[in-house]
């Protein structure tokens, strides 16, 4: 253990840390200059801060990638993985603070913690993904959750979205108590809380019961933040209390890091019993999201259920075999971030003050009354039903086919029939979009440059996954064999 | 001089109307150009099409002007196009048929004018892509592709209750083509390729595990997708909805060639991949698709409605597509592609005409006409001349067809060619019936005396689909020369496959 010895870090551990530590310096900044400027007109600046924030986050992480290995006494890893989940929050971050620009403006939310809040989430998601050590991931997993709590609860003046905040909270703090105690438990079975020891413990062939309790805990956990079924209850009303913006980053860059603790907890540490737990979750999730966003009339309540639903797909990878099991489902987080939180920069725009307007009755006839922004809304729906030339369509493709390759033909059968259900209740949009008489009474509002660049960013990352995957997928298979040596 | 345009002639036919489309997008919004636009576009694509049956090697075996570059390195997915003699005329159909949509449309699309012919241009990219794919996953890519255009084409342009017939056409279809999803990840799964002679050969020579295991529900996959876009008995019902709504332009394209997709799929997949599932599993296909021309044209000849009445016309006569291609004859699968066809001419035009009259009345009641060829001697002549080849008078288009078939399904089972026949007879009584009570006797409604015969524009429209209608009805073997190779092929693992098989 040479790097156990070293009692002062060194400059490559630092590195190792960069991108966090660049945006806890921005978030800290934001927090400092907020009392000093003036409220009225702090919310541009802030923003802008933020956003050079996570900008330069995307630097650190892509510098960082030339120094890969481990880092503070073998905390923190920095590989194809951690490079690739940092690249994402970052860029999520990156969009939703152009989304939220406008949307502080119209909602008159007038709080420089705002983007103080989302980067101190970053950071926590970006140290989810490169943290190898139990005890940091949770501590990462609680700094990203918090952040999520407060941001949930931003809309002051809605009853609803303090409610969010709360139920969020309240729910939030028992998943985290269950990874905790599952943390434990794994610590109890294999007298070590670094994953690459568990796994080399768990591999080598005896597996005490005890870890299957740990694993079984940590996941009940993770399976919280996910929002998969059976620990998905929360997610509809949560959804649709928090600020859109901020139901677009909490369905996205959270959710990836989470995906990734998962990724690590469930192959890098060859946790037992895994395809099981996954299958049924899988199951539920798939088939409980759809059901339910069959049944709504409210646009986030409906892609709340779609969340569960994406969450499910995702899961499906994770029963796969690792060699492309790993890759499927990288790819897909990062096009579900692609299509979601563009999903919910238009739904935001749209919302107008007070988020008045977001039934589907009142996306009646926006094919005609705002085309660009209802033809951008179409290509996230057509991505998220998994039609062709979207990203959508390429990540069930993996993820299904992976499964395939584990000879899992009942799950696929699921899922495909799943996909198909799903394609309803996205279609219903459309539908009302484009097949329905306008209604004057909801306004549309041109869209300011801000959110046009996040559309824009969107709509080109969902279509260029959906044309040439295959270097995002080649890069994430890197760390299939990355882990499998 | 054409080897260079050979290996690139594919991909030009196939995203010709694409881009177009897309620089439709940056055109101003004056109707009058983007009209003349996507007609210059698609005239351009059906010349450039003209290129794959005058280069067509007729001896030569297997595709031609095939293009083969990896996309995606993982999965294996190729840019893998090529068309052989049944293909490339159902490639030609579809250039074809655009430009006579464009002109039909001309009037009658006023609201929304580029958007119509961007989906409209876009939807001929992806009709073309379905029948140059020679990778399973770029089929399924352009399957799915169609279902976009076509669905917002009825749902916006429609009339009546369009957004239902959109949405139950939409919903239809996708879930149908789920199973094949499944089955192609399937089979990628065990052969590790989507390319179709590769698969094709992996399973003649038994490399694949698990085959004989899992090939009746691969076969009823691909099946499933396939037979409600023909549409085949019990899962027709999406199409009477999206025909009657859908406006002209998509009613053409919807049963000119979307409907091809189905029957084109079994031919090549179903018969191609799975040859002993095909054997086994024809009997309760059959029994379907003689059920399916008896029952679509008895639920015809009541219909009050003309689109109505055409649109479960199209159900009986892919009912004979159906019958050909699941005879295992030479005879029935020439007679099978030949009825696509002709079925995509006689029947395209038949909308055509049906959205003419519409145009000037705003109704496809039958009851609401009557003696209309005083007034419109030249649309009744028209009118008369596609109904004839329609139901197959000899001379014209349709007649070759339902030959070719019912002589193949005579030689697979005598039963079969007798029932279908009936066939015939039946789409004889409908069409004639509802031409007499549109066309002859005393103008009924005081309205149709003043009604405008066709205009210029509605003749250049319809002339092509006339003249294609004679021309192969007279000399078949343009069309039948290069078909009949490609069948063989199609044919080469039944013949292959025991002593007891194929009657000859």
């Amino acid at each position: 253990m040479n790097g156990a010895a070293q009692i002062i870090p060194q400059a490559t551990d630092y590195i190792r840390l960069l991108p966090e530590i660049v945006l806890s310096i921005f978030g800290m900044v934001i927090m400092l200059i907020d009392p000093l400027i003036d409220e009225r007109r702090s919310q541009r600046k802030l923003g802008a801060i933020a956003l050079v924030g996570s900008l330069a986050a995307i630097v650190a992480t892509i510098f960082q990638a030339q120094y890969p290995g481990l880092g503070f006494w073998n905390m923190i890893q920095v590989d194809a993985f951690s490079i690739f989940f940092h690249f994402l929050v970052a860029a999520v971050t990156a969009v939703v603070i152009l989304t939220s620009y406008e949307y502080m403006a119209v909602q008159e939310i007038r709080a420089g913690e705002y983007y103080g809040l989302i980067l101190f989430g970053a950071v926590g998601m970006s140290l989810m993904s490169s943290a190898v050590e139990l005890v940091l991931i949770f501590i990462a997993l609680e700094i990203s959750s918090i952040s999520t709590y407060i941001l949930a609860g931003f809309r002051r003046r809605a009853a609803i979205s303090s409610e969010a905040s709360v139920k969020y909270f309240l729910l939030g703090s028992f998943a985290t108590a269950f990874f905790l105690y599952g943390v434990a438990m794994m610590f109890g079975a294999t007298g070590s809380t670094s994953i690459r020891d568990i796994g080399l413990v768990l591999a080598s062939g005896h597996v005490p019961l005890l870890a299957y309790a740990g694993v079984a805990l940590m996941f009940v956990g993770l399976a919280f933040k996910v929002a998969a079924a059976p620990f998905h209850i929360w997610t509809p009303d949560v959804y649709e209390g928090a600020p859109s913006p901020v139901v677009g980053f909490m369905s996205t860059a959270p959710k990836a890091a989470v995906f990734a603790v998962l990724l690590r907890v469930m192959f890098e540490a060859h946790a037992p019993g895994r395809i099981w737990l996954i299958w049924v979750v899988a199951a539920l999730s798939m088939t409980i999201g759809n059901l339910g966003a069959l049944l709504q009339d409210n646009v986030k309540r409906l892609l709340a259920y779609s969340s569960i639903a994406h969450a499910g797909y995702l899961l499906v990878a994770f029963a796969a075999l690792p060699d492309n099991g790993i890759p499927a489902a990288m790819f897909y987080t990062a096009t579900y971030a692609a299509m979601n939180v563009g999903a919910f920069a238009v739904v935001s725009h749209f919302g107008s003050a007070g988020e008045r307007y977001v039934s589907l009755e009142d996306y009646s006839g926006l094919g005609s009354r705002s085309p660009m922004l209802a033809a951008i809304l179409t290509v996230f729906l057509l991505s998220l039903i998994g039609i062709p030339i979207t990203g959508g369509f390429f990540a069930k493709f993996y993820v299904f086919s992976a499964a395939l390759q584990a000879n899992l033909v009942g799950l696929v059968i699921i899922g495909v029939i799943n996909s198909a259900i799903a394609a309803y209740y996205y279609l219903r949009i459309i539908v009302f979009m484009y097949m329905r008489e306008p209604r004057t009474e909801a306004p549309v509002t041109p869209v300011p440059a801000a959110l046009g660049v996040a559309l824009a960013i969107s709509v080109v990352a969902t279509i260029y996954l959906g044309i040439l995957p295959g270097r995002v997928l080649e890069y994430a298979g890197r760390t299939a064999t990355e882990w499998m040596r | 001089m054409s080897s260079a345009l050979d290996s690139w002639i594919l991909t030009l036919v196939t995203f010709i109307p694409l881009a177009g489309g897309l620089l439709l997008f940056a055109f101003p919004r004056r109707d009058r150009d983007i009209r003349l636009f996507a007609l210059v576009v698609s005239l351009l694509d059906f010349v450039l099409s003209l290129h794959l049956p005058v280069h067509f090697q007729r001896a030569q075996d297997g595709f031609q002007y095939a293009v083969n570059t990896p996309w995606i390195p993982t999965p294996n997915i190729h840019y893998h196009m090529g068309v052989d003699g049944i293909s490339m005329w159902l490639v030609v159909l579809t250039t074809f048929l655009t430009p006579l949509c464009v002109l039909i449309s001309w009037k009658s699309i006023h609201d929304r004018v580029k958007e119509f012919f961007i989906l409209l241009l876009i939807l001929e990219t992806a009709l073309i892509g379905v029948f140059v794919s020679l990778d399973l996953f770029l089929f399924y890519f352009f399957w799915e592709a169609t279902l976009i255009p076509m669905a917002l084409l009825i749902g916006i342009y429609g009339h009546g209750r369009k957004v239902y017939a959109a949405v139950k056409f939409f919903l239809f279809t996708m879930i149908a083509s789920v199973f094949m999803l499944a089955a192609i990840l399937w089979l990628y799964a065990k052969t590790g390729t989507f390319d179709f002679t590769a698969i094709q050969s992996a399973i003649h020579s038994g490399q694949v595990e698990n085959f004989a295991a899992a090939a009746p529900w691969l076969f009823l996959g691909f099946f499933i997708a396939f037979a409600v876009k023909v549409p085949l008995f019990p899962v027709h019902t999406w199409l009477p909805d999206a025909h009657v709504e859908a406006p002209t332009a998509g009613s053409v394209l919807l049963a000119g060639v979307l409907l091809k997709m189905g029957t084109y799929g079994m031919l090549r997949f179903n018969l191609g991949l799975f040859p002993d599932q095909s054997r086994s599993n024809a009997p309760w296909i059959v029994a379907l698709a003689i059920i399916g021309i008896i029952y679509g044209a008895l639920v015809a000849m009541v219909q009050p409605n003309m689109k109505k009445l055409i649109a479960y016309s199209s159900i009986s006569h892919l009912g004979f597509v159906v019958l050909g291609i699941f005879s295992f004859t030479q005879l029935g699968l020439d007679g099978a592609t030949f009825v696509m066809l002709a079925h995509g001419v006689s029947t395209g035009a038949l909308f055509m005409l049906a959205g003419i009259i519409y145009e000037r009345r705003h109704t496809y009641e039958i009851s609401e006409y009557g003696g209309l060829a005083t007034p419109m001697p030249i649309y009744s002549a028209f009118f008369l001349f596609i109904v004839l080849s329609s139901l197959g008078l000899p001379l014209l288009n349709g007649f070759i067809g339902e030959f070719l078939v019912l002589s193949g399904a005579f030689r697979d089972h005598a039963i079969y060619g007798i029932l279908g026949a009936t066939g015939v007879i039946w789409s004889a009584c409908y069409l004639l019936w509802m031409y007499q009570r549109v066309f002859f006797g005393k103008v009924k409604h005081a309205v149709n005396n003043t009604l405008p015969d066709l205009s210029t524009r509605e003749r250049i429209a319809l002339w092509p689909a006339a003249i294609a209608a004679l021309v192969m009805g007279v000399a078949p073997l343009l069309w039948l020369n290069s078909i009949d190779p490609a069948v063989h092929n199609a044919l080469a693992p039944f013949t292959q496959m025991a002593s007891k098989v194929v009657g000859q």
